[in-house]
């Protein structure tokens, strides 16, 4: 398999405190890496940085062989799909707000209309195409955040605990739902989650970040059967 | 209803109802111009000195017109750094002294519109490759209500200022008599019935012009 993504010496700093460091840690391609952690671990402060929308101190990221530097980075950020633990949808129709996304990369307008159809009937959500997405609920409206990111067939698809704020039985179904189409789309995807059972679920292999240092990576099988400290072990809840 | 006889009987009252929207109209879409980038940068950058000039701004926003008159003056004034553009005592210093006036409120209402919008809507839209261009015009439609207000609130401080019209543009019948300086000028010659009827028909005017922009916020607003 191919690396797509590489991070090495990392350093994410607020004012004098270290949010997060991470010496190395690579994503494969189609892979699907779980990050997990306490809150406040330095989770999502990594993903924002791999996103380029957090300047990291110090280390360097390579996507697909090459450095990550710029902020205003456009043309790398259009090889990634960003799911935020809030939808942050804007104010138009659900439609729009799927095919947002591709509208950004002036794609011909029948293809941005045949992908936006295919991701509103694959996320069950074509019968709100023309719902404005402000009358939508939590669930109706992480799905119309998924399929915008999904209609544009990402590279790295990024997903910062993006059922956190559901309730218990729309987290489940629509992590199902996910977990199917990371497999049917092979989709390489960075996943943010403070639950361990997401975690090990969703994930080929998992980071364990805790008081913002990258500790373990492995599968989750790995990680289980051979904790690396007593902190990872009490944070698996293992005996 | 005596003064709608006035006003539908008297062609000069038609010449200053439209030079004044005119001249209002102009100077409210200069400080939009002016403002709304201005703003946007105010509300959305991040670089030494924002807050100092953000303060500016919202202090900007009290400017009185008759200082701001002042100022203009003494710059378009014949022995003025400007003088050489023979502006004072035309519709043109009006336009700039209003813009003046303007600029400050759109500027600052700009920024306090974008500025409550959830900021990681923005690393949202980076996230979905926008990129900066596309950032701020989905931002402004975020924010369209609360710049629909500056607008409203930029021109309202123009189409109803005195002072810098009468400073700047010397209240020169056909030519930079506006409806303020017209009331005024009435007043000050005891034709109080002409002043009134005057002053309603401002007030109608304003009150038309923002019943139509709240009927467009408003609509937005549902949708």
């Amino acid at each position: 398999m191919n690396t797509l993504l590489e991070i090495n010496d990392l350093q994410i700093r607020r004012g004098d405190k270290i949010v997060v460091e991470v010496d190395h840690l690579s994503v494969e391609q189609g892979e699907v890496l779980s990050i997990i952690g306490p809150n406040g671990a330095g989770k999502s402060s990594l993903l924002l940085a791999v996103a380029c929308l957090l300047k990291p101190e110090r280390g360097t990221i390579h996507f697909n062989g090459f450095r990550i530097t710029k902020r205003s980075d456009t043309e790398y950020r259009r090889h990634l799909g960003l799911v935020l633990q809030e939808p942050l949808l804007l104010d138009a129709s659900v439609y729009n707000n799927v095919a947002v996304g591709l509208n950004f990369r002036h794609l011909p307008k029948s293809e941005i209309r045949r992908r936006t159809d295919i991701w509103l009937k694959r996320l069950d959500i074509d019968h709100l195409r023309s719902r404005s997405a402000c009358s939508l609920s939590g669930g109706e409206a992480q799905r119309v955040s998924l399929a915008r990111s999904f209609a544009l067939q990402p590279d790295l698809l990024l997903l910062d605990e993006p059922f956190s704020a559901l309730d218990s039985p729309t987290r489940l179904r629509l992590l199902e739902e996910l977990h199917a189409i990371l497999i049917e789309t092979n989709t390489t995807t960075l996943f943010i989650t403070h639950d361990l059972k997401e975690a090990s679920s969703l994930g080929d292999r998992m980071a364990i970040i805790l008081f913002g240092k990258l500790r373990q990576c492995g599968t989750p099988a790995e990680i289980y059967a051979n904790p690396m400290d007593d902190e990872v072990r009490k944070f698996l809840s293992l005996p | 209803m005596d003064f709608i006889k006035t006003i539908f009987s008297d062609p000069e009252v038609w010449q200053i109802t439209m030079l004044s929207l005119k001249l209002s109209g102009l100077g409210t879409l200069f400080s939009l111009v002016i403002g709304l980038p201005i703003g946007t940068l105010l509300a959305l950058g991040k670089f030494p000195g924002r807050s100092f000039f953000l303060s500016m701004v919202n202090a900007g926003m009290g400017l009185p017109p008759v200082v701001v008159g002042l100022m203009v003056a003494l710059m378009l004034w014949r022995s003025g750094p400007l003088g050489s553009l023979k502006l004072i005592y035309t519709p043109a210093a009006i336009v700039i002294a209003q813009t003046v006036i303007s600029a400050p409120v759109v500027t600052g209402l700009t920024a306090a519109g974008l500025q409550q919008i959830n900021p990681r809507l923005t690393m949202q839209l980076m996230g979905l490759g926008a990129n900066t261009v596309q950032v701020i015009g989905w931002l402004w439609w975020e924010g369209r209500l609360s710049l629909l207000a500056a607008l409203m609130a930029g021109f309202g401080s123009v189409i109803s200022e005195v002072g810098a019209s009468m400073m700047v543009g010397g209240n020169i019948r056909y030519q930079t008599r506006v409806l303020t300086t017209a009331i005024v000028l009435e007043t000050g010659k005891g034709q109080f019935d002409l002043a009134i009827s005057l002053s309603v028909w401002l007030l109608l005017l304003t009150f038309m012009v923002n019943l139509a922009l709240t009927f467009i916020q408003q609509r937005g607003a549902r949708n």
